[in-house]
């Protein structure tokens, strides 16, 4: 991956749409940014690399959402939560694959990766979500 | 001498809140404005108030920007420089503080800051994608994690953590319900038993109805003056002593814990140490109850208690009307209501009447200092404010 792939939300998508799980990583202070962003905000150096983001984590905390926004309304109840990556980064999203009552704070989880028609409208994301490992 | 004065308050207003049938943002502004002119005879509006800041959240409910000036406008207070700030949640904390930053410069003598929303006239879903807008699109928003979400993913931290209890929590709407009945301006003024809060329909678990702020109409105004010239204009003046104010990531999911607010810790550290106060010498607070398990947070940041301590302090009831230090008073956001943009400065105005001794039925007796917590999203921006009576 080169140096002018741009360290942003839009790429971080990208990336994921293309089967990768990537973050910005600073060369100078180490911190891995999730999302990438342009400006280190530790040390303000505007020089990353890319590196592969761990598909294991576990969770965190979570809640069971049951009064959604319009779009996700059909789909509740439903689980979100806060996934700490096996690098420390942390990344939420929304739980599936599992009985509601049996998620636990601790479990061991694993990234899923979404599709996104490319005729949508903007945003052209991908709504990735966590299953159990 | 606890404090030096920053500002004083020499008047405040506040329009009654709750669903507030066919007025307009600007016209719930003017009825704010209307009491705070009332109350201060000596004060010349048109001559004396020399800027305006007005805290406001969204103009997707009425399709309509720019507040700053519509504001002015509707009180009277063309053509008098004027600006909207916003902090989501905070807007109107952000407004206070930028009225604070405006007088000390010495650059204006007498100045307004207020807030406002209107937000009945939309339905439940539309308010939820507009509240949403204060949380993180990419990240939070686009994965279907709501803003009773956020505080619900807090609570649930807050539980494993330390054993809070849904119980606990209900308990501090049971009180903010019966502070709400005894609050002639308060969208809901009846007292709710535990047993309903309880039972109340699940919206983000282990959120229920009743754990969560009310969707109100409401507009709040101050005006605030140099120190120095407050006996110009009341006998009563209250002053601001410490002023506090912070930003943390817009994705909660970045932050160190989930279990406390940082912006809102260091926003309390700066007013404490401004103020040359300590927790233990507030008398009355307004905190911000948008979910009950902010207000228990909330006790634990401003060192009312300590970490993990929050659920019992609330059931043994000593942030109750006449408990160790009773806290949201006015009803809170949980049943004065929660107009957004209005709230930071709507607390200011609870705290004002407490400290003037004109909070009638919920007066906190020799009340001398108080403080204000305004939490924006779910904690990306705070301010604290500590005032004490003349």
């Amino acid at each position: 991956m080169g140096e002018q792939i741009p360290f942003t939300i839009e790429q971080f998508y990208k990336h994921m749409l293309q089967g990768k799980f990537i973050g910005g990583k600073c060369k100078k202070c180490g911190k891995i940014h999730l999302p990438p962003r342009p400006l280190c905000d530790k040390c303000f150096l505007n020089e990353f690399e890319w590196v592969e983001l761990p598909k294991n984590g576990k969770l965190l905390t979570y809640t069971i959402i049951h009064v959604a926004p319009p779009q996700f309304q059909g789909m509740a109840p439903y689980a979100v939560g806060i996934v700490q990556l096996e690098n420390g980064v942390k990344i939420p999203g929304m739980i599936k694959g599992i009985a509601l009552e049996q998620i636990k704070i601790g479990m061991p989880l694993t990234i899923d990766f979404g599709t996104c028609a490319a005729t949508q409208p903007w945003p052209q994301w991908p709504r990735y979500s966590f299953k159990p490992a | 001498m606890k404090g030096k004065p920053l500002v004083s308050i020499v008047s405040a207003g506040l329009s009654k809140f709750g669903k507030i049938e066919g007025l307009y943002a600007r016209e719930l502004f003017a009825e704010a404005a209307k009491e705070a002119y009332e109350r201060c005879p000596n004060l010349n509006p048109k001559k004396d108030i020399q800027a305006l800041f007005v805290g406001h959240m969204g103009e997707s409910y009425e399709h309509q920007g720019h507040t700053g000036a519509t504001a002015a406008d509707w009180a009277g207070l063309l053509h008098i420089p004027a600006i909207r700030t916003e902090g989501a949640c905070a807007s109107s904390g952000a407004a206070l503080r930028a009225g604070i930053y405006a007088v000390l410069s010495g650059l204006c003598d007498v100045v307004m800051v207020g807030g406002v929303e209107k937000m009945t006239h939309r339905t439940t879903p539309e308010v939820t994608e507009f509240l949403a807008m204060a949380s993180d699109y990419p990240f939070e928003q686009w994965h279907g994690i709501t803003f009773p979400g956020l505080f619900a993913l807090m609570a649930t931290a807050h539980m494993h953590k330390y054993g809070t209890t849904e119980k606990q929590m209900a308990m501090v709407a049971v009180k903010n319900h019966y502070h709400g009945s005894l609050n002639p301006k308060a969208h809901m003024q009846k007292e709710v038993t535990l047993e309903t809060a309880l039972s109340s329909r699940v919206i983000a678990w282990p959120l229920k109805l009743y754990d969560c702020s009310l969707i109100t109409d409401g507009a709040s105004c101050l005006i605030l003056t140099k120190p120095e010239l407050a006996k110009k204009y009341t006998d009563t003046p209250v002053h601001i002593v410490g002023s506090g104010q912070a930003s943390d990531t817009i994705g909660m999911y970045e932050r160190e814990e989930f279990t406390s607010l940082k912006a809102a810790k260091l926003a309390a550290k700066k007013a404490y140490e401004m103020a040359n106060v300590k927790p233990e010498d507030i008398d009355v607070a307004e905190v911000h109850d948008c979910f009950t398990i902010a207000e228990i947070i909330a006790y634990e940041d401003l060192g009312f208690c300590k970490p993990g301590e929050g659920g019992h302090l609330a059931e043994k009831g000593e942030t109750k009307l006449g408990g160790r230090i009773p806290i949201n008073t006015s009803g809170g956001l949980k049943a004065k209501g929660h107009p957004v943009g209005a709230t930071g400065t709507a607390q200011a105005y609870e705290i004002y009447l407490q400290l003037t001794e004109q909070a009638e039925k919920r007066q906190v007796k020799d009340a001398e200092i108080g403080l204000t917590h305004n939490v924006g999203g779910s904690g990306a921006t705070a301010a604290v404010h500590i005032y004490r009576r003349e």
